[in-house]
Formats: structure tokens, C-alpha cells, sequence
């Protein structure tokens, strides 16, 4: 139930209430997505979103601390 | 896909699996504490690759198999009133309750519309000023930040027949419940990423100084699971106690702070029921005194009605990691995805409809 999808903003804006809203390419198919919950996000990041609302942006450094480990241990 | 696929190659995987079999001496009973993590590692059989020292528990993290019956009956009471629309997540509908289940009661009429997000809600609500729409808002902390700016929207914009049946459920009230269990054996916790990406790493870190147990927030792919389980081993075989993070790419050691300041905004933590366990303090969330408008249990007189469950299901025990699946006698005879007895055969994320799809013996 907390699935959340990895996708690519490739719009940001506010709705007629001042929502700040936007929207997210999932691979191919593209969903409007409510942004309001990350002040710092801008067209072309990739953010996780869950039931219609980005709750992260995802880091790409942090993203290859599994492999990153793998290399520290020479595996 | 991107941020998915790359977590999903088995030389990675293998790596992992000989990575954490080289550091292990001891036996580790650990719990993952996500139902999508459970589907994954039944479906990936991730349990069967790790060496046999690692015992993989299955925690409580389905708010479907948790949500207790009395709520699915007030969700089917307040579905078949006519002047109400009642919108849900998909998982829902089937869920049982102690007569029938939303799926019924949309073949007999009710209007029970599934809904991706919330905000969909307040649209319905705008589009159909004559009629009463509810929403059921089910979930963990991951789910919660949307329900409240469906709230907050809605009453920004004066929106009168909106309201929301609350069964919200809170991650760290639980792990101290699990915590709690007399005859437990358990010395780690996978924690859930979503809900961590919200409520970051603070809940934990109590929970690890005063039960000494190592929580290391993991993600749902297999190599993300794999990195968990390596760190919480490392730490278990170094004798550490730590909270640590295994999904750096989506959650934040402080969380999703504008999330958890609108989830304050409109709910406050209350004591909740927990289908199969029982009440546990302080571990859901109900509605503030200037958000109770928006309350459908009050709106529709609900409040107080409780209902026993039915005696065959074990699922009490299956969310606690006390027993598995298999062990239940109604297992994939009375009991099966078609005709449930129980909600974690209902949830996709539930442990018994995990083993049921990929481990059927
Ligand atoms: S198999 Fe069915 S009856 Fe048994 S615990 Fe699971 S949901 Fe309950």
C-alpha cells in the first residue's frame, strides 16, 4: 500500500487554488502529480510518488550506495 | 525502468548474498516490517537465497490486513446510504467484513468509486454538490500527507460535503507493540523506506536506545532488501545498535518535513484498533478538533461500534511474525485469495496472499 513509483518531472505548476502541481513521466506514461511537499524540485528530477503525490526527490549519488558497498568490500 | 531495474539484476544480488554469508556467525531472527516488502521477498525468494541462519519474520505493514473489521463495516454502512458516494483505494473493496464487503455492496447498488489519489475526492465532491462523498483513508504515514492536503483543500475552499473515514495506522507504535509480544525472538527490524522517507529517522532512534534493537531503513527491490539485511547483520554481528539507512535515494534522515507539518496540521496520534492484534496506544491518527467536520464516523453516528472477528484466522499472529501463513488451517482450503477469510489474504501486500501466489505447496 505505500508503493511508491519512481518517475521524471516534466512540468511544474500551480493549479487555479495555488497547488503547486505538475507532471511525472513514468516511463511512457504520464501522470499529473501534486509537488507540493518538495519545495526544492524542478523539471527534469526524478521524484517517488505515492497515490498522486512526489514524497521525495530521488538523490542519484545516494542512489549507488548498494553497489558503492559492493565495491568497499571488493565483491 | 529507471530506479527500479538496476536493483533487480541478479549478479548484484549473488554479490550480496555471499557478502552477508561471509560475515555471518550467528543465528539473526529480523523482521521486515513492510507488506511490499514481504511480496517481494516471496516473490523474489529472497528468504530462500539468504543462508539459513537468517530467519526473515514477516512484520505488520499491510493497512489493508490491519484495518479492523469494525471499519470495513462502517465503510459498507456508509456506502449503501444513497446520497453518498464512496471513494476508496482499490485494495479495499475486497477486504472482508463481518457481512459483506465494498465489492458487495457496489453489485447492489452503492456507488463505490476507486479512487489513485485523494485530491480526486475533493474533485468529485466539487462536481456533485448534492451528494455526500467519503473518503476511506487508509494507510500508514506514507498515505496520511496526502489525505491531509485533500483535507486542508478541502476546507480552504468551503467544501461542505466532503468528509473521511480515518483508519490510519503509525509505524513506530507497533514495532514497540512487536517489541512487546512476550516470546518473541527478534533482533532486528527492516524498516518500511516510504514511511521512512516521511517520517525520517527520529521515531526509530527511541525505539533503538530503549529496546536495544539495530533498524536499518530499507527499500522494496531485491538488491535494496539484500543492502538491508547486510547492514543489519553487520551490525548485529559487530554487537552494534543503531538506526542506519539503506535507501539513501528517497528518504532523509529529518523526513519530508512540509509532509509531516500538513499531517500535524489536521491530525493528532490516537489510540486505533488493529485487526488481529488489538488496540495499541497512541498508534493511529484521528482528526484535530478544528479538522472534526471532515469526520464521517461522527457525521454518519458511528462512533463506538466494535465487532469480533472471526476465530479461524490466525492473521493476529501472522502480523505479529508469530506464526506464518502455512501454519493457519484454513491456508489455501477455506482460506484462499477468491474467498478470504482474512485480510492478509485479501492485500496483495498480506503475507498469507504471498505465500498463496508464489509458495504454494
Ligand atoms: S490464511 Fe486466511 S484465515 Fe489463515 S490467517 Fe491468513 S487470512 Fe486468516
Amino acid at each position: 500500500m505505500c508503493l511508491g513509483v519512481p518517475g521524471k518531472v516534466v512540468k511544474i505548476e500551480d493549479n487555479a487554488l495555488g497547488l503547486r502541481m505538475g507532471v511525472v513521466d513514468f516511463g511512457g506514461t504520464k501522470r499529473e502529480t501534486c509537488l507540493a511537499y518538495l519545495d526544492d524540485v524542478q523539471e527534469g528530477d526524478w521524484v517517488l510518488v505515492h497515490i498522486g503525490f512526489a514524497i521525495s526527490k530521488i538523490d542519484e549519488e545516494k542512489a549507488k550506495d548498494a553497489f558503492d558497498t559492493l565495491k568497499e568490500i571488493g565483491l | 525502468m529507471k530506479y527500479v531495474d538496476e536493483y533487480r539484476g541478479s549478479e548484484p544480488v549473488r554479490k550480496y548474498i555471499r557478502a552477508i554469508t561471509d560475515i555471518l556467525h550467528r543465528d539473526w531472527t529480523i523482521m521486515e516490517v513492510c507488506g511490499g516488502q514481504t511480496h517481494n521477498i516471496i516473490k523474489f525468494g529472497i528468504d530462500t537465497l539468504l543462508p539459513s541462519k537468517i530467519t526473515l519474520i514477516h512484520g505488520p505493514g499491510c493497512p489493508v490486513c490491519v484495518t479492523p473489521i469494525e471499519m470495513l463495516d462502517k465503510a459498507v454502512y456508509i456506502a449503501s446510504q444513497s446520497e453518498v458516494i464512496f471513494c476508496s483505494f482499490g485494495d479495499m473493496l475486497r477486504v472482508p467484513g463481518s457481512e459483506k464487503n465494498l465489492i458487495t455492496s457496489r453489485a447492489e447498488g452503492a456507488d463505490v468509486r476507486i479512487l489513485y489519489s485523494p485530491l480526486d475526492a475533493i474533485k468529485i465532491a466539487r462536481e456533485s454538490p448534492d451528494r455526500k462523498v467519503v473518503f476511506f483513508s487508509v494507510g500508514f504515514e506514507t498515505t496520511a500527507p496526502a489525505v491531509a492536503m485533500a483535507i486542508i483543500q478541502a476546507k480552504k475552499l468551503g467544501i461542505k460535503n466532503f468528509s473521511a473515514l480515518v483508519a490510519h495506522v503509525l509505524v513506530p507504535p507497533a514495532l514497540e507493540a512487536i517489541l512487546s509480544t512476550p516470546n518473541l525472538v527478534l533482533n532486528g527490524f527492516l524498516a518500511p523506506g516510504h514511511v521512512s522517507t516521511v517520517i525520517g529517522q527520529g521515531g526509530y532512534e527511541r525505539i533503538t536506545k530503549k529496546y536495544r534493537v539495530p533498524i536499518v531503513i530499507t527499500g522494496f527491490e531485491p538488491l535494496d532488501i539484500l543492502f538491508g539485511v547486510y547492514k543489519l547483520v553487520k551490525q548485529l554481528e559487530e554487537g552494534r545498535c543503531e538506526v542506519e539507512n539503506a535507501y539513501g535515494r528517497s528518504a532523509r534522515p529529518e523526513g519530508n518535513v512540509l509532509a509531516q507539518q500538513a499531517v500535524d496540521e489536521v491530525f493528532e496520534a490516537a489510540d486505533r484498533k488493529w485487526r488481529g492484534i488489538g488496540v495499541i496506544p497512541k498508534s493511529g491518527l484521528a482528526l484535530r478538533e478544528s479538522y472534526r467536520d471532515f469526520d464521517a464516523e461522527s457525521l454518519f453516528s458511528l462512533n463506538g461500534l466494535t465487532v469480533e472477528e472471526p476465530s479461524e484466522c490466525i492473521a493476529g499472529y501472522i502480523l505479529q511474525g508469530l506464526k506464518k501463513p502455512n501454519e493457519c488451517t484454513a491456508f489455501g482450503t477455506r482460506c484462499t485469495p477468491q474467498r478470504p477469510l482474512g485480510a492478509p489474504m485479501v492485500s496483495s501486500e498480506g503475507a498469507c496472499a504471498a505465500y498463496f501466489n508464489y509458495r504454494r505447496v
